[in-house]
């Protein structure tokens, strides 16, 4: 099962493992991430946006790209986008295998591919002013791991 | 029917609005003086990408956009 999703108000991970695991039965391991705003001193809202034409599809993409490569049973990736306070979960993803390697990896694949390559922009406001985050270069270099 | 320009993340700043309209069709040079300088050059870097109906081009300089279509300038991602 390939659930790929991008939802505009806040979710609760917790709610969506229990019956994405009941959706594979015989499974060997599930393996999950969850990604929360970090919560810093001055940081008072996250806002990210997206390109709705390019954005979900290519993380469908990334999706059939998973299970094919760590022969997965069924792959979730649930994305937020607009604004979000620390300590709202921002992206949760969860991998079902037969066998726990293909969950573990599948998971960090994933989670490396939506920080550097997914159509996404963030700024975060403080103090009232709005800043845009640079992509970074420890980004570039988790996507390089990845190359054959 | 015309073109429309989608400004994303930071260019969205810079250009002062969220799209434009454009008449159709619209070619790259006919782009870089539709978005006005400070846009223009921030096209000129390789990093930033340009999408016409719903497809990155592998070459930008490429751009023959129709009536009817939509082209988005897209920075470099910050991550999800």
């Amino acid at each position: 099962m390939n659930d790929v999703r991008l939802l505009t108000s806040p979710f609760i991970p917790g709610a969506l493992i229990g019956p994405f695991t009941d959706a594979h039965p015989g499974l060997g391991g599930v393996c999950t991430f969850v990604g929360e705003v970090r919560g810093e001193a001055d940081v008072e809202l996250l806002e990210l946006s997206h390109y709705e034409p390019l954005t979900l599809p290519s993380m469908e993409e990334l999706a059939q790209q998973a299970i094919t490569r760590f022969d997965l049973m069924g792959i979730l990736m649930v994305h937020r986008v607009g604004a979000m306070r620390p300590g709202e979960p921002i992206v949760c993803v969860s991998a079902a295998a037969k066998h726990r390697r293909g969950a573990i990896d599948a998971v960090d694949f994933a989670m490396d591919h939506l920080k550097s390559a997914a159509w996404f922009w963030k700024r975060e406001k403080r103090n009232g002013e709005w800043h845009w985050i640079q992509p970074r270069a420890d980004d570039y270099a988790d996507l390089a791991r990845w190359s054959d | 029917m015309a073109v429309r320009i989608v400004f994303l993340g930071p260019l969205r700043d810079l250009a002062g609005e969220d799209s434009r309209e454009v008449p159709a069709p619209l070619d790259w040079t006919g782009l870089l003086s539709a978005v006005g300088p400070q846009v223009a050059e921030q096209l000129n870097e390789q990093r930033v990408n340009v999408a016409c109906a719903g497809k990155v081009l592998s070459d930008k300089t490429t751009l023959h956009a129709q009536d009817g279509d939509e082209v988005a300038l897209l920075p470099p991602v910050s991550g999800g």
